[in-house]
């Protein structure tokens, strides 16, 4: 998996691309929400739209990192959900856990 | 379905860079016997789940172990079987990920995910060779998530 990140009025968005998958990127994003909130980084915008591949691994590395940033009092939302990750998060319900947007302005408006 | 009567069987050492191998059979196989796209990678997500929980919770990440992938296609019923070379578990004592309190546990979804994307799922174990996952899909009845279970 690769990781882009750029600064929009303070928030921190973060373009994964590639599979979050066990093995293969699970342990990846862990490090790179890691990183952020090591650098003060802590309104966090994931980008979603290059991710070609999760499994539960990459959902419960999803779930860790929301849970990681809100207990360091910070925000982590989502943006450009692929229509599969999409479906995954419906079916555990996770999608009431997660804030997800459409529009990246509107994204970083709500932070 | 033409492909009636077709089997294919795999065998991966316990690496999970090889789980997309059997996937991506799952998928071939899907999608020659008719399936749609998101009905095949629906059912090669339920496979992937189930290697990754033979190699991880099943053979303990140990290469010299391996998992047997086998798939028959009995008329539109494709019967998915995975076994590994380990201790066994119950998979029973994995809590529902729906329960509030579990909700935001980061495992303990792929089992659940194997019963939502497939018809039947049943678990043996047999002392001395491993634990074996059975999971069947009538490929006739169509996809997946979307337009199935929810």
């Amino acid at each position: 998996m690769k990781a882009t990140s750029r600064n929009v009025g303070g928030v921190e968005v973060i373009k994964l691309d590639g599979k979050i998958t066990i093995g293969s990127g699970d342990q990846q994003l862990r490090e790179i929400i890691t990183n952020a909130l090591s650098q003060g980084k802590s309104k966090l915008l994931l980008d979603m739209s290059g991710v070609t591949t999760i499994d539960s691994s990459g959902i419960g590395e999803l779930v860790g990192s929301y849970t990681t940033v809100t207990n360091r009092g910070g925000k982590l939302k989502l943006l450009h959900l692929p229509a599969k990750l999409n479906e995954l998060l419906h079916v555990t319900q996770l999608i009431t856990v997660f804030e997800v947007y459409e529009n990246e302005q509107e994204a970083i408006k709500s932070f | 379905m033409e492909r009636d009567g077709e089997r294919i069987e795999i065998t991966i050492s316990s690496r999970f860079e090889n789980i997309e191998l059997v996937q991506v059979v799952a998928e071939h196989l899907c999608e020659n016997a008719g399936v749609d796209e998101d009905g095949s990678h629906w059912v090669g997500m339920a496979v992937r789940e189930a290697v990754a929980n033979a190699i991880k919770h099943g053979n303990k990440l140990d290469v010299r172990k391996k998992v047997d992938a086998t798939f028959e296609l009995h008329g539109s019923e494709l019967e998915i079987k995975i076994s590994d070379e380990g201790e066994g578990f119950d998979p029973e004592t994995v809590g529902d990920p729906l329960n509030p309190q579990n909700l935001m546990k980061t495992s303990g979804r792929g089992i659940f995910y194997i019963r939502t994307f497939m018809d039947e799922v049943q678990y043996s174990f047999n002392p001395g060779e491993g634990m074996s996952l059975l999971m069947t899909k009538d490929l006739a009845k169509g996809p997946g998530v979307a337009s199935g279970k929810m």
